[in-house]
């Protein structure tokens, strides 16, 4: 069980990373569904698989949301497209780099005040919440926008199964996220409106 | 039948259902009506106890079990209900005149019933689920699918929602402080985590540049709505810290960190506002010292402060329905609220320019405004604790005064030869005089609001008492 953990954690590490460096949408949401694949797994060592496979499926469910809205957009996208630069790229693996040596560092501290939850999820949950910190940081892109606070969102999500398993907050959880896909796709099919058109 | 059915699920339905409803005065007039029915109802009639009616008796329970929680209303929170809906009321029965009834109403009453839970909810600190599913809400309320996000919606979404996940791990780490009162590095932890929380949430400085931004790209009518709503049931949900962790109470650094915040937020805020211009930024920024005042109530002695800050709720909610529905007119009228482009407009707008500068002057503590008896107590209770304190509380309150006097200069200053005219239609000039009516009211008769806030301590268990 436990080699199963630490490779979520390698997954999520590739997968969080690969958001960071992806530039066409499509991966973005490969990325996104495997990186909640990944916190399933870390998940179930403190859930029963019911429960957690809640995250699994409303994590899923975002990512289609978000994907099915950016594949149904009429164009290039402009926005997204000036804001991923090549340059960017070493820059960005650079940065992920030092979120990974701050999460390696914080990680025993971090894990002492959530109950021993366990290297791998501790770790594995901060990877989270730094890359998606990280993706906020470099993007304005509504899409990444969204992909990162679900990011952080998951993150926060695999730490918090350790220390409260209330079915209410597993629901009120899922519904945050599938918002947060839902605003996403909102706001990513008005940012694609060329002009103000108020019907209302 | 129960409270929170009542007071949160079938409210929430009814707004699902105004949704289809594309008529901005049945909008605006169903959904005052309704909001004013659920601040009566709950004003007057008792929870948890039985009542009879004719030959009838009937008793609704305080709490609803829902997923293993609870949410549970109390009977001493039925004012604060009443304060909540009837201040939305004052939104909804606005939003014809704004413009902006398609989706004030629903949203705002689906976002209400929100804030409600969060304050119904049990355990309390997951209330900042239900607050971050009302800012998720806010979204498509703010912004018009046929209109480009601007930075200032983007960031609104990014700074509410990264307030919920340190709340509710810090809810957890306070109730392992409760377990080790001795362990002062998981206290410290904790507090740091909580005030990260409250710091995104209550837009505390420095996270409060969307507001600005915010006011600039959405219809001003409704970003007041939510300047509104949310810091004030939130700075409820923070006092209920308060009143839940005795460690907390007493802690003097929490009682520091709260009047230097409360204080960072008024100076700020007021310095701001004095140096803007664009009418919409300044009310943004009086918003912001707005809730540095709640955020300064909160630091005092319980047994004034908690009074002094319900005090302020409605005189808040007055004056910013009032200064929103007024630059919303203006807004309608001309392509930017920045000053070059509103000089002179009192002549033609008299109505929403003086209900403006009202709204402004009470925000500032005018005196014989709303919002001056809670700032006067405020700042006499805050000279008793410092002298140095009271000095910057003032420093804001000129920025404020500043602000107003500038608007109205800038406003009031047209050709010498432009005459008056009432450009205003009938609905909006009414809605404008019964809202400085108001403002007037709530200054010279403070008196009035103690029917709703009288009992509103007894909602806490501690604090106040």
């Amino acid at each position: 069980m436990s080699t199963l953990v630490w490779l979520a954690v390698i997954l999520i590490t590739i997968t969080s990373v690969g958001l960071l460096l992806a530039r066409d949408w499509r991966w973005l949401i490969i990325f996104l569904s495997a990186q909640y694949f990944g916190m399933l797994i870390l998940t179930l060592q403190n859930w029963p698989l019911g429960m957690a496979s809640v995250k699994v499926v409303a994590g899923w469910m975002s990512a289609a949301i978000l994907g099915m809205t950016r594949s149904g957009l009429p164009r290039e996208d402009r926005a997204e497209r000036s804001n991923i630069l090549p340059r960017g790229r070493l820059f960005r693996l650079f940065a992920a780099g030092i979120v990974l040596v701050i999460v390696s560092s914080v990680t025993p501290r971090v894990d002492a005040i959530m109950a021993d939850s366990g290297f791998a999820i501790t770790s594995g949950s901060l990877v989270l919440i730094g890359m998606g910190l990280l993706h906020l940081g470099v993007s304005n892109h509504i899409l990444r926008v969204s992909i990162g606070l679900m990011t952080i969102l998951s993150g926060f999500e695999i730490l918090y199964s350790t220390v409260e398993s209330s079915i209410l907050v597993a629901a009120l959880l899922a519904i945050s996220n599938l918002g947060l896909a839902l605003v996403g796709s909102y706001l990513l099919i008005a940012s694609n409106v060329e002009e103000e058109t108020e019907l209302i | 039948m129960n409270a929170p059915t009542i007071w949160i699920i079938a409210p929430a339905f009814t707004a699902i259902l105004l949704f289809p409803i594309r008529n901005q005065r049945v909008l605006s007039i169903l959904g005052g009506t309704i909001a004013v029915l659920l601040a009566l109802s709950a004003q007057f009639i008792p929870i948890g106890e039985a009542l009879g009616v004719g030959e009838l008796s009937f008793k609704i329970d305080a709490s609803l079990d829902i997923l293993g929680r609870v949410l549970r209303i109390q009977p001493a929170e039925g004012s604060l209900l009443a304060i909540i809906y009837g201040a939305a009321a004052l939104w909804f029965f606005g939003a014809e005149a704004s413009g902006t009834a398609g989706r004030i109403v629903p949203y705002g009453l689906l976002i209400t019933t929100f804030m409600v839970a969060s304050i119904a909810v049990e355990p309390f600190l997951f209330a900042a689920l239900f607050i971050e599913l009302a800012i998720l809400l806010a979204i498509p309320m703010l912004n018009s699918i046929y209109q480009k996000p601007g930075r200032g919606v983007v960031r609104f979404l990014i700074y509410q929602t990264l307030a919920m996940p340190f709340i509710l791990l810090s809810g957890w780490l306070l109730s392992g402080v409760e377990a080790s009162p001795g362990d002062v590095s998981l206290a410290a932890q904790a507090a740091s985590m909580l005030g990260l929380g409250f710091a995104f949430l209550l837009a505390i400085f420095p996270l409060y540049n969307w507001i600005p931004l915010l006011i600039e790209e959405a219809s001003p009518f409704i970003v007041g709505f939510l300047l509104w709503i949310l810091p004030t049931v939130t700075i409820i949900f923070a006092a209920g810290f308060l009143d839940r962790y005795s460690w907390l109470r007493s802690s003097p650094q929490t009682a520091t960190a709260l009047q230097f915040a409360g204080l960072l937020m008024i100076v700020t805020g007021g310095i701001w506002a004095a140096t803007q211009h664009h009418l919409g930024r300044i009310m943004a920024y009086g918003s912001v010292a707005e809730t540095g005042f709640a955020i300064l109530a909160l630091s005092l002695d319980s047994r004034v402060g908690i009074p002094i800050l319900f005090l302020l709720l409605p005189a808040r909610a007055l004056g910013l329905a009032v200064w929103s529905l007024a630059l919303t007119i203006f807004n309608n009228q001309v392509e930017s609220m920045r000053f070059s482009t509103v000089r002179g407009l009192l002549h033609s707008f008299p109505f929403a320019g003086a209900a403006l500068i009202l709204a402004s002057l009470s925000t500032g503590a005018f005196p014989l405004l709303a919002g001056f008896p809670a700032r006067l107590a405020l700042w006499e209770n805050l000279a008793r604790l410092s002298i140095t304190s009271a000095f910057w509380m003032g420093i804001g309150i000129v920025g404020l005064l500043t602000s107003s006097f500038r608007s109205l200069a800038v406003l009031g200053m047209a050709d010498e030869y432009t005459g008056w005219e009432i450009r205003e239609d009938w609905l909006q000039g009414i809605m404008l005089g019964l809202g400085m009516i108001g403002l007037v009211i709530l200054g010279l008769f403070p008196q009035f609001t103690q029917f709703f806030l009288a009992n509103l301590p007894a909602m806490f268990e501690r604090l106040g008492r």
